[in-house]
């Protein structure tokens, strides 16, 4: 008998976490049905008035809800990724690579710099899961590193915003290496003193939860997150069991005691300003 | 295979080859091999071979972390539990013996029987089985004994309880620890280096693999049902990413590869022992004289400098 062949990576999860996303129109709730104008769920921090439901958000408006206006200074937002691998699946990765920039207008799928929030100095380490479904590979690890040093030069905690299925397959072995690349980086900022907080939205799956985002001071998660190393599909492939409704949602995880607490986005800033400044980043 | 990155690639191998040489001349004739075959890999591997080093990788006649334990080691003692919850069977680590030595064990073990496969969940550790090597590495940091971690795992255990009980978090601590530790640390992938649940052990200052090991992000057949949304393309996936020593090292993810009996380790588990303990010996006396400082810097910054970049 030979082992059974399951798949237990870290792979892109987009396939399976965007088809409850992606059901309809990207502005219909796909909790209770409502539809609105981009305007309108810009308003509401696309949180769907109605019920609640937490849409994404992509990176530069995050960095807007979070941070003081015009105290965001980005950084390294000229690195772009290589093709080591000379990577073709159904399509080239360089052909999937130059698509993602031109749908998302980012380099890769991590916007870092500085900022205020509610007047505390801070680094930014922000995700976009619109660019190939948040994954990580050489780009997103040197990013958050350097977003690692921002914060230790200016002696400033960092925050983090997770959204992300995982490792980018696409560069192979060394997307797997960024996992004790953002490690090793996180350990420096620990030693240092330097606090990292970590909120983690829909969805920090596979990689992202197997570093970094894991290894914040704080750990933060919105309402009804998906953070699970395996993805449901994967759990429910190989062990046929009935899979909890909850199954690894933000919520299982603050209950299993993984995460430090659930802030729905209109608390978010708030609640990072409050930290921050118990954290004693007071402004230079 | 890009040209240009073959001037580096061939100096580590001669490192490589450089340090066992010191060590014992018997290894000569193996390394020789190794080496041709190298230069045979860097011209052109086929995707027929690199399949047929995933299947070597995964053979159920291929020596296990115990296997090699009781044949590396003088005086091999098992440490069993995390302390806390449960004994996770698909982590083992111990203390044995060197060359003169302590040195600590951490590795992921497979069974080799149904009954064993059932109790070791066939090398899938649960959070617990996480907990159980961060305890481990602990101890050595505390009584400065170097730490030898073997990785042979498909990957952490995808399973309910394992997701409850906060499988990402000990995967990602467990880095975080090995990338904290002052003692030596050398890591060989001995069979399957499945995704994170082999790295969550492998973030070491010498990082080796055997000659038919694997090392990936995804499984071959996770990789093709995502992308060519076919498992069978398997094969495809493999000649895709690459998972074989060679090429982990051509990319500076690993330190050095370590040779295996002709045909394979399952040929012969002793010598592949006797080539194994060389290798990890070798690595050892190489680190033993930096200081902890010195050695925790070297390795995040290996790490750190692990990509590429446009």
């Amino acid at each position: 008998m030979s082992s059974p062949r399951v798949d237990v990576s870290i792979e892109n999860k987009r396939a399976e976490s965007s088809q409850d996303d992606a059901k309809g129109h990207p502005n219909t709730c796909p909790s209770c049905g409502s539809h609105y104008r981009d305007d309108e769920l810009e308003r509401h921090l696309r949180v769907c008035p109605h019920c609640g439901h937490h849409f994404p958000v992509r990176a530069l408006e995050r960095i807007a809800q979070l941070s003081d206006p015009g105290s965001f200074a980005e950084a390294a937002a000229d690195l772009r990724s290589a093709d080591p691998l000379g990577f073709v699946d159904l399509r080239p990765y360089v052909e999937r690579l130059a698509e993602a920039e031109q749908a998302t207008g980012l380099g890769d799928a991590m916007v870092i710099g500085t900022a205020r929030i509610d007047g505390s100095p801070c680094a930014l380490a922000v995700m976009d899961f619109a660019f190939m479904g948040g994954s990580m590979g050489s780009v997103v690890g040197e990013k958050f590193v350097r977003a690692c040093d921002l914060a230790g030069e200016k002696r400033i905690p960092l925050v983090s915003v997770a959204a992300s299925g995982g490792a980018r397959m696409q560069e192979g072995i060394l997307a797997l290496m960024q996992l004790p690349k953002t490690v090793c980086a996180v350990e420096e900022l620990h030693e240092a003193g330097i606090a990292l907080i970590s909120v983690m939205t829909h969805p920090t799956t596979g990689g992202l939860l197997a570093s970094f985002a894991s290894l914040g001071d704080v750990l933060l998660a919105e309402p009804g997150a998906l953070m699970s190393f395996a993805g449901p599909r994967v759990v429910q492939q190989t062990t046929r069991e009935k899979l909890p409704d909850d199954f690894g949602r933000a919520e299982q995880n603050l209950r299993f005691g993984h995460i430090d607490a659930i802030v729905p986005r209109d608390e978010l800033r708030p609640t990072v300003g409050r930290l921050l400044r118990l954290f004693g980043s007071h402004g230079e | 295979m890009a040209s240009e990155q073959e001037p580096g690639f061939f100096e580590r191998l001669s490192k490589l080859a450089g340090y066992t040489l010191r060590r014992g001349t018997k290894l000569h004739a193996e390394l020789e091999r190794l080496q041709r075959q190298l230069d045979r890999l860097t011209e052109e591997e086929t995707d027929e071979e690199i399949w047929r080093r995933v299947q070597l990788a995964r053979d159920d006649e291929r020596p296990y972390t115990l296997d090699y334990a009781e044949r590396i080691f003088d005086d091999f003692f098992e440490l069993h539990g995390d302390r806390g919850r449960v004994d996770d069977a698909a982590v083992v680590t111990g203390l044995g013996k060197l060359e003169g030595q302590t040195v600590a064990l951490i590795g992921q073990q497979k069974g080799r029987d149904l009954k064993e496969r059932l109790a070791r969940n066939f090398g899938m550790a649960y959070p617990e089985g996480y907990g159980k090597a961060m305890r481990v590495m602990e101890l050595a940091e505390r009584h400065r004994f170097p730490l030898l971690t073997l990785v042979d795992t498909p990957g952490a255990y995808p399973g309910v309880a394992a997701e409850q009980h906060g499988q990402g978090g000990a995967i990602a601590r467990t880095q975080a620890i090995m990338a904290r530790l002052g003692v030596p640390t050398v890591t060989v992938i001995i069979g399957e280096g499945g995704s994170g649940g082999a790295v969550a052990l492998a973030v070491a200052d010498k990082v080796l693999m055997q000659e038919n090991a694997i090392y990936s992000v995804i499984s071959p057949e996770g990789c093709a049902s995502i992308l060519w949304r076919d498992a069978s393309q398997a094969q495809k996936a493999a000649a895709a990413f690459r998972p074989d020593a060679a090429h982990c090292l051509e990319l500076g993810v690993i330190d050095g590869i370590v040779p295996e009996p002709v045909g394979g380790a399952q040929i012969d588990h002793e010598l592949a022992a006797e080539l194994l303990r060389e290798a990890v010996a070798g690595s050892f006396a190489e680190l033993e004289n930096a200081s902890s400082a010195e050695r925790r810097r070297a390795r995040r910054a290996k790490f750190r400098a692990m990509g590429v970049l446009a």
